[in-house]
């Protein structure tokens, strides 16, 4: 095994991203993501790249959206408010159907808020965000090494599907630091599609490529939208990441995913020692959502109740309670506008919820 | 674990190269021998995990802290405020500036250049070997030059702090020693401290064990707290 470094999570989403063989970063400045930018800046001259600080966040997406439509490896990075910029050239990008990587460490909002984490983009990320019927893929990494491991593979799952995908981290993960080895762990080897669509330059010996997301006629509209529908069904067979963590007999199940699953392990720990068992699902795709994972949390007869933490008002608990249908009662526990709620107190409201202590 | 007799005691170095932690157990430990302590948070470049974030510990510990008005709040527009001025003015604290990252984050000291008079500061130059991009004699080598350029002081110490976090074993510190001893013949610049947690530094070979330093942590993730 390759030398450990002690990394950044900003650091590390750079580095990981020029090992997947991203050659192309457009970016603009916007704390807490800065050092991604910075790192990029220093590297890809080294990996024969370009990086480039755009103008404005609008002109970085449509960057992107050139790059992947000319068929390179590109990514872009920013936080809460730059992602919120950015909205209009993704809707483009999905519907064009260009793949590409986008990286958003979020921050406490709405508006300019403040630059502590948040988890605030959960509803941006998965639920549109954009205009139109179109999905990201959403990855939420909880570490620094799993961050490294699922900006490799998005790339890939990017190129697979033609499809935007976005990992979706926050402040905490983008800077702290932690020991990693500057390698994928695991690479799910994917038969990657030759990117014959691309616009790389029609000498005449093949029909010219056109990137294009304007359909004037609703029929061909409509068509051209069934192809996405069907891609995204594919996306949602395939592509389900959650990890399961001593959910079998546990009292409650917690359900957290990136910063906030860090401190669900801390609660188990405190629980344990309280005879309470908490266990764990933690989504790694959030669009996919494990529907089916959380469906089968409801069919425990020993579970009592499900939590959904979060650093946000309650978002994902949305997709929880649609995944339990009714069949356990669903809690909800979050803090707002960078605050990170501590394991004392998450643990404080499941004693009340239970009526312990 | 004194580095100096001098009044100002300035720790630069790459970014994340643990600056922050040693600054605050650096003004500790001045405080615990009897001497009137200032730490002051000139980091321009970090949001998070700052010196201000254990001000009240520090304070709790007759530590005076002085930070930019946006430390820890919403705002990150890199700010100075007077109250810094009174680092070089009062003689009779011993102070600890804690430097941000880098050439970039050593500016702030190009600012008050012109308040540091020659022959009263140290300045500290840490290095961790593990990171990445500063892992060789270059790479230290050519920061260590562009923050005196930066800065207009001189490096007078280098310190060890070569580590991977709670992962740390003596063979990265050893490692990250040998850089820094090649630094050190490079520059004529001694390494004056080999920082660790207390209980890997235990495990120092006998001959290097004077200048170990040992670290307790202060900012910790929020589910280690």
């Amino acid at each position: 095994m390759a030398q450990k470094v002690l990394i950044k999570g900003n650091e590390a989403i750079g580095e990981a991203a020029i090992m997947a063989g991203c050659r192309h970063f457009f970016g603009y400045p916007i704390t807490p993501q800065n050092e991604v930018a910075e790192y990029i800046s220093k590297r890809m001259p080294e990996a024969g790249g370009c990086f480039l600080q755009a103008e404005s966040e609008l002109a970085a997406i449509n960057m992107v959206y050139g790059a992947a439509g000319a068929g390179a490896r590109v990514m872009t990075s920013s936080s809460s408010p730059g992602i919120s910029l950015m909205q209009e050239g993704i809707s483009y990008i999905a519907a064009s159907e260009l793949p590409c990587l986008i990286v958003n460490v979020m921050r406490g909002g709405p508006g300019l808020g403040g630059i502590q984490p948040s988890q605030a983009d959960y509803f941006q990320a998965t639920k549109g965000g954009g205009h139109g019927d179109y999905r990201l893929v959403v990855l939420a990494p909880s570490t620094i090494q799993e961050m490294i491991d699922l900006i490799v593979e998005g790339f890939d799952i990017a190129d697979q599907y033609r499809n935007p995908v976005m990992i979706l981290a926050d402040g905490m993960l983008g800077q702290m630091m932690e020991p990693v080895v500057l390698e994928p762990k695991k690479r799910i080897e994917r038969q990657l599609p030759a990117k014959d669509w691309a616009t790389t330059g029609c000498d005449g010996s093949r029909p010219r490529n056109v990137i294009n997301s304007l359909f004037m006629i609703p029929e061909q509209l409509e068509q051209r939208n069934l192809i996405l529908i069907d891609k995204y069904k594919r996306i949602e067979q395939n592509e389900v990441q959650y990890q399961s963590i001593d959910i079998e007999g546990s009292d409650v199940v917690l359900v957290a995913y990136g910063t906030m699953a860090r401190i669900a392990r801390t609660v188990a720990k405190k629980a344990k020692e309280l005879g309470i068992s908490v266990g764990i699902l933690r989504p790694i795709t959030l669009w996919p959502f494990p529907y089916d994972a959380v469906a089968a949390i409801g069919d425990m007869p020993n579970v009592k109740a499900v939590f959904s933490i979060e650093m946000s008002a309650g978002q994902m608990v949305e997709d929880i309670k649609l995944g339990i249908n009714g069949k356990k009662p669903v809690y909800f526990y979050g803090r707002t506008g960078g605050m990170i709620p501590s394991p004392n107190e998450i643990l404080d409201y499941i004693c009340d919820v239970l009526e312990v202590r | 674990m004194m580095m100096s007799d001098k009044r100002i005691n300035i720790f630069v170095g790459h970014f994340g190269s643990g600056k922050t932690e040693i600054s605050i157990n650096y003004a500790l430990d001045l405080q615990r021998q009897g001497l009137k302590t200032m730490i002051v948070d000139l980091d321009i470049v970090n949001p998070f995990f700052r010196t201000v974030e254990v001000r009240d510990y520090l304070e709790q510990n007759e530590i005076k802290v002085i930070a930019p008005n946006f430390a820890g709040t919403a705002l990150d527009v890199p700010s100075i405020p007077a109250s810094v001025y009174s680092a070089f003015d009062d003689t009779n604290f011993n102070v600890v500036l804690d430097i941000g990252g880098d050439e970039v984050g050593a500016k702030i000291l190009g600012n008050l250049r012109d308040h540091i008079k020659d022959g009263t500061y140290n300045m500290m130059y840490v290095i961790n070997a593990r990171r990445p991009l500063s892992a060789d004699i270059s790479a230290v080598g050519n920061l260590l030059h562009s923050i005196e350029q930066t800065s207009r002081l001189k490096v007078t110490g280098i310190i060890n702090n070569t580590n991977l976090s709670s992962e740390t074993t003596i063979y990265d510190i050893m490692y990250g020693q040998a850089l820094a001893e090649d630094l050190s013949r490079q520059t004529d610049i001694p390494v004056v401290k080999i920082c660790g947690l207390p209980d890997v530094l235990e495990q120092l070979p006998d001959e290097y064990k004077y200048k170990a330093m040992p670290i307790k942590i202060f900012l910790h993730v929020p589910w280690e707290q």
